[in-house]
């Protein structure tokens, strides 16, 4: 009883808060219902047993991409109600087109659902005896080490591209060069003159 | 009791309303990120919940692989929209064409 309960408030509010990111009218709301989804969808899928993908929702949906999107929203000083122009022009189509979709997928489901779902064989059958993410590390870094480390290097591929992406060098900044520094030797840059007396120094 | 059914029916509104994100929000890139991870999330959604009712593990294996995935567009995204604001004052997207040969 108190799981089905669970159930239905989790999938209402993740619902509502997903309208509400892309219908409210000032961005930084949006991305406090975003925030407001992640959380209640990782409910969600605690109620399914999956512990370790909800915790790590929390972690990096909230923790890092939605603490992003807010620092970018108020980083950028941006006119949103010009950005706001054609909302209602497009309402009416995009409504069609969602109630469209929406229709076909949940008729989908109700045609595939007809009958019981049977594996003939499972990749990675779930051990009673393990705990969630004792089985997924357990998977992770023994059959799937090779896409483990290649979710990394996604990663590190992003980290670098958004580094370079965003790095500028400023014109009229003194900074110190340390190869050139170290570049730089006694016979360039010092000069021994005999300097005759009475006369200036030509440099 | 809840069947995999409910999950689904879930999922696909959250997937919908990603969709009609997109749509309706045509000059914001930033409710269009947004509206991308929602897309994202309804996915995993959807992974999580037939591995658990299928009793197989590697969907949720896969659902790290969306995770990672959504968090390194989402750094990628918010890069390019933060050069293009810097260079043109503006993240209106409808009229993004410089790349236009």
């Amino acid at each position: 009883m108190i799981h089905v309960l669970a159930f239905y408030l989790f999938a209402t509010l993740v619902v509502c808060s997903g309208a509400l990111t892309i219908l409210s009218r000032n961005p930084v709301h949006s991305v406090l219902w975003l925030i407001l989804a992640f959380f209640n969808a990782a409910g969600l899928m605690v109620l399914l047993g999956a512990e370790f993908i909800a915790m790590l929702l929390v972690i990096v949906y909230v923790g890092a991409v939605a603490v992003l999107f807010l620092f970018v929203v108020m980083m950028l000083d941006i006119d949103f109600a010009e950005l706001r122009a054609g909302f209602v022009d497009y309402l009416p189509f995009g409504m069609l087109i969602a109630l469209v979709l929406l229709a076909e997928i949940v008729l989908g489901i109700g045609l595939w659902s007809a009958g019981p779902i049977e594996l003939a064989q499972r990749a990675a059958p779930v051990n009673p005896e393990l705990s969630n993410i004792q089985a997924i590390g357990g998977l992770l870094y023994t059959r799937y080490i090779f896409l483990f480390e290649a979710a990394g290097i996604v990663l590190l591929v992003a980290m670098i591209g958004a580094i370079v992406l965003t790095h500028r060098s400023r014109g009229g900044v003194k900074g110190q060069n340390i190869a050139k520094q170290n570049r730089r030797r006694p016979q360039d840059a010092v000069r021994n003159i005999n300097q005759p007396v009475g006369q200036g120094v030509e440099l | 009791m809840i069947g995999l059914q409910h999950y689904m029916v879930v999922s696909a509104i959250l997937f919908v309303m990603g969709v009609l994100g997109i749509f309706i929000n045509r000059k914001n890139v930033i409710i269009i990120l947004m509206a991308i991870e929602l897309i994202l999330l309804s996915v995993n959604i959807n992974l999580v919940a037939f591995s658990a009712y299928l009793g197989d593990l590697v969907g949720q294996v896969f659902s790290m692989f969306v995770l990672t995935v959504a968090a390194g567009e989402a750094a990628i995204g918010l890069a390019i929209l933060v050069i293009y604001f810097r260079g043109r004052g503006t993240i209106a997207v409808d009229d993004v064409n410089r790349m236009k040969g």
